[in-house]
């Protein structure tokens, strides 16, 4: 055995974040490790990297005990990690990322040409090609997720970690990163790889390790199990079926018609976008991430200016109009970027919760905290959220429990038209299965609902209609009852309707 | 006209130019690391008084220096601690050892000196004046470049050290990535606490050279505030110059050049008031004319390492 994990537990005060876990890892392996969010997972694997020291247990390397203090230990262990937020200098070069902690040198000069020839011959070695002259920060994610990979593997690393390493691909990405790691495992690299995504995991691992709550539910052979078991591994229980009725749609809330927003370049960021959601209804935006559905969704919430087109929203025309008055006319939006448009980090849990419902929580400018408590600790118990205390930092909660806050907030807004984009990016199975179920709840509620998603499973579990956005246009729609995946996988990648 | 730009002109802005540049060059490694020090000021400040300190102590100049240096250091000992330990916000840090310096300098001068608002003394040696062999022959440029004080040449082989520090060795490569991206540099098991101390030491012992220049080489007395916003100037000249040494060297001669004009200009019979604020002007005229990323990127990072 490569590598043993035995009896891990680790507490941090009250909290046990790991109980009693055992894991191993064989050579040329690719072990995944599941579990829904706070499971313990990235825990277990920050114990492994040397960031954190297990409060007891023990970790053995080719049958030898080892003690890590911090990261560099377990470098010198040949066990590298490409973290979540990809650990990269933008301002440097392809090469200069790869090689550093372990520079070629010339005395005390920095051989930046022997840089550039180590890492053509890793990359070549490794069939990962990349540009060593290139700037990081003018790489795309993919292309950062190989150097990562190559930066670690430069570092001597024969145990990888991935932590949600698709996460922030794109779909061609994932696949270009499935094979590569499937080859370097051909190559006798063994692989740990933390995900929520059950189809990518059962395409690529050979183990899967199952964590619930801090403990292990069970490992088993990718081949002898199958999505739904993983997912009542994870959850604990059975997930229901999402039920869906058919609706008749009513009158349209949001009617946008020729939207373009001609951007800098030679194409437009948005080219004479036109469509309605109607009353109870979902529409989804299907389409590779980058090809207008971002600019779109800014378009449409008063974040980015329109330059040409009009917007409509409950019959008053808000085209140019402020995000406070879009809001007040009838949106909710659930952002993209959850660091970026959903949440201050800084501030706590309830602070967060009552942005946009200050009107409520509050009397002649006076915060309700009482109110306050109430409403936002409904919602934590409603959306199984969490969280130390409504006190907590936002910056505290993981990803997925800090999206179910602002999945909830904004459905609380009970407004008449509600964005969700990309509404479980990085949330696990049983968030996944609450955040779904609202929204099909709000769609009943004769809600008008736009979906955007990179996840076309996603799409077409929720939409009665799906749009296809390629290049900055709509490219097809699609009856969502009726189309298939490869209809819409085939529009998104630019290619013509069929059928 | 001639007469306005003539030879002692450009040697006058190259003796201003030595203190701004020394302290630009500090401002600009701690700006490297993600510490925005704006306690340049109060630096030089303390440097200026030491320098002055330790030449009445010692009666040597080359003792003054030191002097000025290893107080420098130990008063940027003060900013390490409070930003890089106790992660208190830089810029405050910053402003309250400005004021630091200005009370201790003053408390000091009337305690030990027993004087107020100025310290001179008519035996007190300067910093001596180099003639660089052959280069002091050769017509104007020999007038303008020979003859300095021996901080001018300092400041100018600083400049090529930290250019080839920063961009040709290891370690300075890695200085600059804990500042890039500490985080990052931490996961790869860089100590980043440890260079950003270095970084403020480096930045403490220019100020202190640069606050040596100031009051031995200019001129051999202190004044109370002496620096008089050169401190500032001199962080401006950090962030035009992109913390890097040659474009912090580049904006630097910029405002040396116009604070020796200002003087200049006096002669003019052109109010002394509005020529002093001749340097001020351009500082701001540059800020607007040479708006890049580059800096607010920079601004952006030293702002989040404050937390």
């Amino acid at each position: 055995m490569l590598l043993e994990m035995d009896s891990i537990t680790k507490s941090y005060g009250l909290v046990t974040a790991n109980r009693n876990v055992s894991f191993n890892l064989r050579k040329g392996e690719v072990h995944a490790l599941i579990g829904e969010n706070g499971a313990g997972k990235t825990t277990l694997m920050r114990i492994l990297y040397g960031m954190e020291s297990p409060t007891s247990g023990h970790i053995k390397i080719n049958g030898q005990p080892v003690v890590f203090h911090d990261p560099t230990d377990a470098i010198k262990h040949k066990i590298g990690m490409v973290h979540q937020h990809f650990m990269l200098f933008p301002a440097f070069s392809i090469a200069e990322n790869i090689v550093i902690g372990r520079e070629p040198k010339k005395s005390m000069m920095f051989d930046r040409k022997k840089a550039i020839e180590e890492t053509i011959s890793i990359s070549e070695k490794y069939n990962m090609p990349v540009d060593p002259k290139k700037k990081v920060a003018d790489c795309s994610l993919g292309m950062q997720q190989r150097v990562e990979i190559l930066k670690v593997l430069h570092q001597g690393a024969e145990i990888i970690i991935l932590d949600e390493p698709t996460g922030v691909l794109t779909p061609l990405e994932v696949k270009e990163l499935l094979a590569s790691i499937k080859s370097l495992a051909a190559q006798g690299k063994s692989f740990i790889i933390i995900s929520h995504k059950l189809s990518e995991i059962m395409e690529v691992s050979d183990r899967i390790t199952v964590l619930r709550d801090g403990v292990v539910t069970g490992t088993v052979n990718a081949g002898e199990t199958n999505e739904e078991q993983l997912s009542r591994m994870m959850v604990g229980r059975e997930l229901v079926k999402l039920e869906r009725s058919t609706l008749e749609t009513g009158k349209p809330v949001i009617d946008v018609s020729g939207v373009s927003i001609k951007g800098n370049k030679a194409k437009p960021l948005l080219d004479r976008i036109s469509f309605q959601v109607r009353e109870g209804e979902i529409v989804g935006v299907a389409g590779i991430s980058g090809n207008g559905q971002s600019e779109l969704l800014q378009a449409i919430s008063g974040l980015m200016a329109i330059d040409e087109g009009t917007i409509v929203i409950q019959d008053q025309n808000v085209t140019g109009a402020s995000v406070k008055q879009i809001r007040d006319s009838g949106l909710a939006h659930i952002p993209e970027d959850r660091y970026l448009w959903g949440v201050s980090k800084e501030a706590t849990v309830s602070d967060n919760g009552i942005m946009g419902h200050l009107a409520s929580t509050s009397k002649r400018g006076i915060l309700n905290r009482k109110a306050i408590r109430t409403l936002v600790s409904e919602w934590v118990d409603r959306f199984a959220i969490k969280t130390g205390s409504l006190n907590t930092k936002a910056q505290y909660l993981s990803g997925g429990n800090l999206q179910k806050l602002i999945v909830a907030r904004e459905i609380a807004q009970q407004s008449p038209f509600l964005i969700a984009a990309e509404p479980t990016r990085g949330v696990d199975v049983g968030a996944m299965e609450i955040i779904h179920g609202e929204l099909l709840k709000r769609r009943e509620e004769r809600a008008a609902i736009l979906l955007v998603s990179s996840e076309l499973t996603e799409i077409m579990k929720l939409a009665d209609r799906i749009l296809v956005m390629y290049e900055g246009k709509i490219v097809g729609e699609l009856d969502a009852a009726t189309a298939t995946e490869e209809q819409i996988s085939l529009l998104m990648a630019g290619g013509k309707a069929v059928g | 006209m001639d007469q306005l730009f003539d030879v002692s002109l450009f040697a006058a802005a190259l003796r201003m130019v030595a203190p701004i540049l020394l302290a630009a060059l500090g401002g600009a490694i701690c700006a490297r690391v993600g510490l925005f020090n704006v306690g340049l000021e109060g630096m030089i400040l303390v440097g200026a008084f030491s320098a002055i300190l330790g030449n009445y102590l010692t009666g040597s100049i080359t003792m003054a220096v030191l002097f000025s240096v290893v107080c420098t250091l130990v008063f940027s000992l003060l900013f390490a601690y409070m930003s890089i330990n106790l992660q208190a916000n830089v810029i405050v840090v910053g402003i309250a050892l400005n004021f630091l310096a200005t009370g201790l300098t003053t408390f000091s001068l009337r305690a030990i000196f027993d004087v107020k608002g100025a310290y001179y003394d008519k035996d007190m040696k300067g910093l001596p004046k180099l003639d660089i062999p052959v280069l002091k022959d050769i017509p104007w440029l020999g007038d303008v470049l020979s003859g300095q004080s021996i901080l001018v040449y300092a400041a100018i082989i600083i400049v090529i050290v930290l250019q080839i520090y920063l961009y040709k060795t290891v370690a300075g490569f890695r200085l600059l990535a804990a500042g890039e991206n500490p985080i990052a540099a931490r996961s790869l098991g860089l100590h980043v606490k440890k260079t950003q101390y270095v970084a403020v030491l480096i930045c403490g012992a220019l100020c202190g050279l640069a606050g040596a220049q100031l009051s031995l080489g200019n001129v051999t007395m202190f004044t109370e505030g002496m620096t008089n916003g050169r401190g500032f100037i001199a962080l401006v000249a950090t962030m035009l110059g992109q913390s890097n040494p040659i474009g912090v060297a580049g904006a630097s001669l910029l405002f040396g050049f116009m604070e020796a004009l200002s003087y200049r200009l006096q002669n003019f019979s052109i109010p002394s008031n509005i020529t002093a604020m001749l340097p001020f002007v351009v500082t701001i005229i540059a800020m607007i004319f040479f708006k890049n990323s580059g800096y607010k990127d920079e601004a952006k990072k030293s702002s989040g390492s404050s937390r």
